[in-house]
């Protein structure tokens, strides 16, 4: 019975024009665009600087910034005025501006200020383009400190970075862009299906053949869990022919592990699509859900920087465990046994919502 | 008209009967203003951290409580062998160790030098670099005050210091809700618009009354003109919410044209409305144009619109296809008039590309749409 359930809904996917192709572009898509845009690194910061100075010193301060790699000068404005109304016009991010006597309160004072305005209306662009130039401004200090004062050793700072040693942001968002495509694909395409059988009205005749509910929902969730398979296999193809990224630990066990992340998300798919009655209902309430599960994992934004109450919320999130097994894996080489906590509570998941789906399935309606 | 008005009439019930959707596209924006508002950050905080300290003296227990006490920093694990490091980063419990030398105090007050490794989980570069950044300011903080002392008792220290004072403009207190409000609500508007538009529409010819409608003496044009109404209304009413809740619980002030803003938001409204139509006219079956517009109008909206990641930055490439997302040009004009509290002048290329954009997808949908079904 189960072959010719499956036999149908195989015809039915291929017969969809669009359907397979999406299954094959989405990934690369994602893949392709997705690192290169999703990225908290920030360069070409661009910046105006006002010398009142007009010394080598603060010549010397203008070449550092510009040669950091992150600031790209855009003008050097005469007046403070200037270079805000450069700010207002969108062609800079932030104004340097020298003080006239900057080489003056170096060289007898020792301690000199100097003015620094962002424009923070993109708050990570201020503050971390001022964090930029901040450290910036200090290694200038203490280059001349040590040209000038015999140095006087003190505490030495050797930072080290583990796991991604060319500190590439890229690599940290490919893994869980990952679960991002399989969510997406394998949370809301089985909760359509099934209400598109109800919107058109052929659920009726599937509902009065003799087929049993769970050879049904197997054989309705069965051609996504194979297209979740070939959506994370396309995934791990391209990350590593174009990022060169392999995962550090077992390839098994990502799969594994997928496997059971594919059940529960078409789990909650099917539950949503049990209680919706037209296609528009369950997707909106799909995407509904996404966007506030996409958000609340740890995908684009620190966890640990939400506050407490928004953290209690992300216990209930399976994609935050799935998340963090997959960037586990593929960067730090960590094993089956180092994961465990997570991998119960997606297995808690698995359980909960695939009763739920079962439980909340019925033929009548 | 009045065969319009009955058309129009004819929507709302279809969107009135179904509660749910309807309840969703009025809670959406509620929840993710919150959600924005509140809950989602991209500071780096509470990095949670490791030590190793086998000295275990007065400067390194300073140094710690130093970390433990700055809002940065959560002392997680105290470990006790370097070979327990790797395994709680792989066990995914700390983000950063700090390992401290052997008689820390002893070296720095006698050598004169002691060293501080700072390892980091370099796996999210972001949060590694701002870490080590936080965590070197704290230790230097600290080499000062102990310098300071050792000024006192006679030995002699002048190294240069440049300060700096740093500004931040428009947004002074860094509330994450000023980036946030305006890609909110490019994005609320254009699922609103976009997606349920072209999906209203395609449902029709999916289910086939589509041609019991195209029969009726109405002009097939204002069939779909009076679909795009109610979707119009209920944009508006969401407008109105998010404004109001970033006025009031945001307290995100309107700096500037109240009135601009509300026209460069119908504007985009218009904008994606004629997207939506537009969908409509290439697709066949709702499942294809939910796809097409819920995951080929969202994502691009999400990332390329300049909401979370600053475009700047990113690919020439991607630069490029960012220009063709309306939501992009929605986005800065609002930053620019809302929050910087600009004069519309500042913002004229985003209102001349949005116009264009309105002109261009309703002409396109007009010539696309077939009077007949095949």
């Amino acid at each position: 019975m189960l072959k010719y359930l499956l036999e149908k809904e195989f015809k039915q996917l291929m017969r969809n024009r669009f359907l397979p192709k999406m299954i094959i572009i989405m990934p690369c898509i994602v893949m392709l665009l997705f690192p290169w845009a999703a990225t908290m690194e920030i360069k070409n910061i661009n910046i105006s600087i006002v010398d009142n100075n007009h010394t080598v010193t603060s010549q010397r301060l203008i070449n550092k910034i510009t040669s950091s790699g992150y600031f790209k000068l855009v003008n050097v404005s005469n007046t403070y005025s200037d270079a805000i109304q450069s700010i207002e016009y969108g062609e800079a991010d932030i104004v340097l501006e020298i003080s006239n006597n900057l080489e003056n309160d170096i060289t007898r004072e020792g301690v000199s200020n100097i003015m620094i305005s962002a424009n923070a209306v993109d708050g990570m662009k201020g503050s971390i383009g001022t964090s930029y130039l901040a450290s910036i401004i200090s290694d200038f200090a203490n280059e001349i400190n040590e040209e000038e004062v015999i140095s006087q050793g003190g505490i030495l700072l050797k930072p080290y970075f583990k796991f991604n040693p060319e500190m590439d942001y890229k690599v940290f968002m490919i893994p869980a862009l990952m679960v991002m495509t399989l969510t997406m694909i394998c949370g809301s395409l089985p909760s359509l299906n099934i209400v598109s059988e109800k919107e058109i009205g052929t659920i009726e005749q599937i509902n009065v053949t003799p087929v049993p509910k769970a050879i049904f929902i197997i054989a309705k969730l069965l051609p996504y869990w194979i297209i979740g398979f070939i959506v994370l296999t396309i995934s791990i193809l391209v990350a590593w022919l174009v990022y060169g990224l392999i995962p550090s630990g077992s390839i098994l066990t990502i799969y594994c592990i997928s496997i059971l992340y594919i059940f529960t998300i078409s789990g909650f798919g099917l539950i949503v699509s049990n209680y919706s009655n037209t296609m528009q209902q369950a997707m909106f309430v799909m995407m509904f859900f996404i966007i506030i599960l996409l958000l609340m994992s740890g995908l684009f934004t620190p966890i640990n920087s939400m506050p407490n109450w928004a953290q209690a919320i992300t216990i209930f999130n399976p994609l935050k465990y799935f998340i963090e097994i997959m960037r586990s894996i593929y960067l730090k080489g960590s094993s089956l046994k180092d994961i465990l906590p997570q991998l119960y509570s997606l297995f808690c998941f698995f359980i909960v919502l695939t009763t739920w789906a079962v439980i909340s399935y019925r033929k009548r309606s | 008209m009045n065969q319009f008005s009955s058309f129009v009439r004819k929507e709302f019930c279809h969107i009135l009967r179904d509660k749910r959707t309807l309840l969703i596209l009025l809670v959406m924006p509620v929840v993710e203003i919150i959600l924005f508002g509140f809950a989602i950050s991209t500071d780096v905080r509470n990095i949670r951290l490791g030590i190793l300290d086998p000295s275990n003296d007065v400067a390194t227990r300073s140094i710690i409580q130093d970390m433990d006490a700055s809002k940065y920093f959560t002392v997680n694990l105290v470990l006790h062998t370097p070979e327990e490091i790797e395994d709680a980063f792989r066990k995914n419990k700390i983000d950063m160790v700090i390992v401290f030398e052997d008689k820390f105090y002893e070296r720095v007050t006698h050598e004169g030098s002691a060293s501080v490794q700072l390892l980091a989980d370099g796996t999210n570069p972001n949060t590694a670099n701002i870490g080590v950044g936080y965590a070197t300011n704290i230790i230097m903080a600290y080499q000062m005050r102990l310098a300071q002392k050792s000024a006192f008792s006679g030995a002699s220290s002048t190294t240069i210091r440049i300060v700096p004072n740093i500004k931040m403009l428009y947004n002074p207190q860094m509330k994450a809700a000023y980036t946030f409000v305006p890609g909110v609500m490019g994005m609320i508007l254009m699922l609103i618009c976009s997606v349920m538009t072209s999906i209203a529409i395609v449902r029709e010819k999916e289910r086939g009354t589509m041609e019991v409608l195209l029969v009726s003496p109405v002009k097939p044009i204002s069939i779909i003109l009076s679909k795009t109404v109610p979707y119009l209304v209920i944009s508006i009413v969401n407008m109105i919410t998010i404004f109001l809740l970033s006025i009031f619980v945001l307290k995100v002030p309107v700096s500037g044209s109240m009135a601009w803003l509300i026209i460069v938001s119908i504007l985009f409204i218009f904008v994606s409305l004629s997207l939506g139509m537009l969908i409509s006219s290439i697709v066949k079956t709702q499942v294809a144009a939910m796809l097409f517009s819920g995951i080929g109008m969202m994502l691009p909206g999400m990332l390329l619109s300049g909401l979370m990641f600053p475009i700047e930055n990113m690919p020439l490439l991607l630069q490029w296809i960012s220009y063709m997302v309306p939501a992009k040009w929605y986005i800065t004009a609002v930053k620019c008039i809302m929050i910087q509290g600009l004069d519309i002048s500042y913002c004229l290329t985003e209102l001349y590309v949005l116009l264009g954009m309105a002109v261009l997808f309703i002409f396109i949908s007009l010539k696309r749409f077939k009077y007949r079904l095949e």
